[in-house]
């Protein structure tokens, strides 16, 4: 059953993957996100990280997206050109792609590992508690970091977004035309 | 007939990477701005995805530590990224990457 799941789900991923890559509507390409991160978070509740899922689903799904498409509406629908000005780009593109997943796909046969399934491990290991406890007391100072990278962010984004922060093109046309 | 019905960590980091090369596909293929980002965050997905599984193969919530930081990195990147593309939209009046050569010397 639960191998049923994973095959439906991964072909609903790399589909929506797919959509985005090669769909000539912005939109669409953020709501194919959608999709794919939503499967995700099912891969994650398989794999016993329920904080995760819920996490990704918040985080990402959520919060994450929504900024897309809030910047997608402010910006009009505009997908630019799909294929490029470089005739080359586009094969050279899927050859290398094609490439690298002839490369890494044999890279992650991994039945060296211990192959623990699922059964054997304890309900401690998918707890959310066991993994607050482990990020405030082990990593307590990469979590106290990540806080201050998210005000550096914050901070960031508002100075990037201020009016005046940079004169556009158009400003600078019209000061010339005013000296001249 | 086994690969097929009894799913593996090996599944999944596969499906990862494959995840991971279609981000990449989307970064070299796509001149919209906003694509090229949703496909960087479709590689850091993908690779979150292969902390999970690996994080339960190995019985240990490192991966998944790892993960929820990637997740936190992530969200303050699109921050300050799209307001790069909103910067760089009110300035040139398109989010097409190639025209981003201002910087030429």
């Amino acid at each position: 059953m639960s191998a049923l799941i994973f095959w439906l789900l991964s072909i609903v991923a790399i589909g929506a993957a797919l959509v985005l890559i090669f769909g000539r509507n912005t939109v669409h390409g953020v709501l194919a996100m959608v999709v794919n991160f939503a499967v995700v978070a099912v891969f994650y509740l398989m794999l016993q990280a329920p904080f995760i899922a819920a996490v990704q689903v918040i985080v990402y799904a959520g919060a994450i997206l929504v900024l897309f498409l809030f910047v997608v509406m402010l910006m009009g629908n505009d997908p630019g050109p799909l294929w490029e000005h470089l005739a080359v780009q586009r094969p050279a593109a899927i050859l290398l792609v094609l490439l690298l997943i002839v490369a890494l796909v044999p890279m992650m046969d991994v039945r060296n590992l211990t192959g623990v399934t699922a059964t054997l491990i304890g309900p401690e290991f998918s707890d959310p508690a066991s993994l607050a406890r482990l990020l405030y007391s082990e990593y307590i100072l990469p979590v106290e970091v990540t806080a201050l990278l998210l005000l550096a962010a914050t901070v960031g984004a508002v100075v990037l977004g201020r009016r005046g922060a940079y004169r556009t093109k158009r400003e600078e046309v019209l000061d010339l035309d005013e000296v001249v | 007939m086994e690969a097929l019905t009894t799913i593996t960590t090996t599944h999944y980091l596969i499906l990862s990477a494959i995840l991971f090369s279609l981000g990449v596909l989307g970064v070299l293929m796509r001149r919209s701005a906003i694509i090229a980002f949703l496909s960087i965050e479709l590689m850091l997905n993908a690779v979150n995805l292969s902390f999970v599984a690996l994080a339960r193969d190995l019985v240990s919530l490192d991966g998944q530590v790892v993960v929820f930081f990637v997740m936190t990195v992530a969200a303050a990147e699109v921050a300050v990224g799209l307001a790069l593309i909103v910067a760089f939209y009110r300035s040139l009046g398109t989010t097409d990457i190639d025209e981003a050569h201002e910087l030429y010397g």
